[in-house]
C-alpha cells in the first residue's frame, strides 16, 4: 500500500487508499511500520489522511489501535484526519472516536499537533 | 423442532458476568417518560394502554432488556428441554417448567459454554433438580466441569450439598470438533478463546442453524481463527453473539479480557453468510437506553457495509422468542 508520505518539516502526513480490511491490512501494517517508529519524542508526528480511505474493518482499526499505542509509548503524537461520513460512522459505532486522536481535516490536525507543519502547509 | 420442522429459541438470561436488577430509579423514569407521553390520550382500557405501549413507545421506554444471567432454550417441540449455560436464568426456566409440566418426570439437556459463575450460578436454584423422577444431563468440554458444579453446592457457599439432590444428574464430557447426536439435534462444539477456556455450540436441527457462541474473544489478525469461526457460523440461521464490550475496549483496556464486540460479531455473520446476528452477554453497566442504542448502532453498521446479502440484527432480552 502506497501511503504517499509527505512532510510538512516535524510531520509526516500519510495517505491510504481504499479499504483496510482482511486483505489489505497486513500490507497497511507494514507500511505503516517505518513511519511509526519515527513518531516518537524530539521525532516526527504522524498525521493519517483517511480522506480516500472508503472502508475500515476491525482489523484495519485494530492496526490503528497498535500505532497509537506505540506511539503513546514513544511519547510521539498520531492522529487521524478527514475520515469520509461512512468511516467516521465506523469509527463511532466502534467508539474509536473515543480512544484515537481524530481531527475534521488534515489541517486541523496540524494545527493540534505542530504549529511549525502548520504554517509549512498553510505556505505550500 | 416444532411440529412443523421449525426451531425456536428462548432466552432466559441474557446478561453478562453478574445478574443486574433494575433499580426504581430507573423505574420511576420509564413511568414518568410513558406517563408524560401519554398525555391527553384516551387510555382508559389495559387494551388501549397495551396498544400505545406497542406503538407509541420504543424497547427501553416499554420493556427492559433484564439481568440473567446466561440461559438459553432451543425448543425442538419434542419432550426433552434443551438449554444452552444454567446461569441464572435458569432459575425462570425451571420454575416455569414446574408450573407447566409439574415437578417431576422431565429430562434436560444442558450444554455448558464453561463453568464461570455466571454461568453456573442458576443451578442452586434449578427446582427440578431438587425433585426425584427428573433427569438431567450436563454437557461440555472442560475436564472439570462436573467439579464446578458440586463446588458450588458445597458448603460454605451453599446450604444444600450436590449429593442431596434428589434427581439423576449426569455430566457427559464432549471433544470440540466433533458431531453429536444428542436430543434430535445435531450439535457440534468448538474451542474458544477466554479465561479457562469456553466452547461454542452449532446446533442443526432439520434444516435449521443456531450457534450459541459466548464469553469468547476473537482476535481480528489471526486470520485462521476468524476462518475458523466465519466456518462454525456458516449459513446458520441464528448466531447468539457475546458483544459485552465495545471493538475499542475489546482492543485496548479489555483486550485478553475474554469478550467480543457486536462490530466483529457482525464482520464473522457477514463472512459466514449467517441470516441473523443476536447480541448476548450484555455488559452489567448498560441500562437499557445504552443496549437499544447499541442494537441501533449494529444494524446502521450492517447497513453502511452490506454487500449482497443482510444480516438481521437483534439484541437478545429475558423472555425473548426466536421461531427460526
Ligand atoms: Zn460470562
Ligand atoms: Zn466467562
Amino acid at each position: 500500500m502506497d501511503l504517499r508520505p509527505k512532510r510538512y518539516v516535524d510531520t509526516v502526513v500519510l495517505s491510504p487508499v481504499g479499504r483496510i480490511d482482511h486483505s489489505t491490512s497486513e500490507d497497511f501494517k507494514i507500511t505503516l511500520a517505518p513511519h511509526m517508529t519515527r513518531c516518537a519524542e524530539g521525532q516526527d508526528r504522524v498525521i493519517l489522511d483517511f480522506a480516500s480511505v472508503e472502508y475500515i474493518s476491525s482489523v484495519g482499526l485494530r492496526v490503528l489501535m497498535l500505532a497509537s499505542k506505540q506511539a503513546k509509548s514513544q511519547r510521539g503524537s498520531l492522529g487521524i484526519a478527514a475520515l469520509q461520513p461512512a468511516v467516521r460512522e465506523i469509527f463511532d459505532i466502534s467508539r474509536f472516536t473515543m480512544v484515537l486522536d481524530v481531527f475534521p481535516s488534515v489541517r486541523e490536525g496540524l494545527a493540534r499537533l505542530s504549529p511549525k507543519a502548520l504554517a509549512a502547509f498553510d505556505a505550500a | 423442532m416444532q411440529p412443523d420442522g421449525r426451531l425456536k429459541v428462548k432466552f432466559w438470561g441474557t446478561r453478562g458476568s453478574i445478574p443486574v436488577a433494575m433499580t426504581s430509579a430507573e423505574v420511576r423514569r420509564k413511568l414518568i417518560s410513558a406517563l408524560t407521553r401519554a398525555s391527553g390520550r384516551k387510555l382508559e382500557t389495559p387494551d388501549q394502554a397495551a396498544a400505545f405501549l406497542d406503538r407509541e413507545l420504543d424497547f427501553a421506554g416499554s420493556h427492559t432488556f433484564g439481568g440473567n444471567s446466561s440461559c438459553v432454550e432451543i425448543i425442538t417441540g419434542q419432550r426433552d428441554y434443551v438449554l444452552c449455560d444454567l446461569g441464572s436464568g435458569a432459575r425462570v426456566f425451571g420454575n416455569e417448567v414446574l408450573t407447566t409440566r409439574g415437578p417431576s418426570g422431565q429430562r434436560f439437556h444442558a450444554f455448558m459454554s464453561h463453568t464461570h459463575w455466571d454461568h453456573i450460578m442458576g443451578f442452586p436454584f434449578f427446582m427440578p433438580a431438587y425433585a426425584a423422577g427428573n433427569h438431567i444431563r450436563i454437557y461440555g468440554c472442560h475436564a472439570d466441569l462436573e467439579e464446578a458444579f458440586r463446588g458450588q453446592h458445597a458448603a460454605p457457599s451453599f446450604p444444600v450439598d450436590f449429593s442431596r439432590l434428589s434427581a439423576t444428574i449426569e455430566f457427559v464430557r464432549l471433544e470440540p470438533e466433533r458431531e453429536y447426536e444428542i436430543a434430535g439435534l445435531r450439535v457440534r462444539p468448538k474451542l474458544q478463546r477466554h479465561g479457562g477456556d469456553s466452547y461454542g455450540y452449532r446446533f442443526q436441527g432439520g434444516d435449521k442453524v443456531v450457534v450459541y457462541s459466548t464469553d469468547a474473544e476473537h482476535k481480528q489478525d489471526d486470520l485462521t481463527e476468524i476462518k475458523a469461526f466465519a466456518e462454525f457460523f456458516r449459513d446458520a440461521d441464528l448466531v447468539i453473539f457475546d458483544s459485552q464490550y465495545s471493538l475499542a475496549e475489546a482492543t485496548s483496556i479489555k483486550e485478553d479480557w475474554g469478550h467480543s464486540s457486536n462490530v466483529v460479531g457482525l464482520e464473522l455473520c457477514q463472512m459466514a453468510h449467517a441470516k441473523c446476528l443476536c447480541l448476548y452477554h450484555h455488559e452489567p453497566v448498560s441500562d437499557d437506553e445504552r443496549i437499544a442504542a447499541l442494537l441501533a448502532e449494529t444494524r446502521r453498521l450492517e447497513e453502511i457495509t452490506r454487500s449482497d446479502r443482510r444480516v438481521e440484527i437483534l439484541a437478545a432480552y429475558d423472555g425473548m422468542e426466536i421461531a427460526l
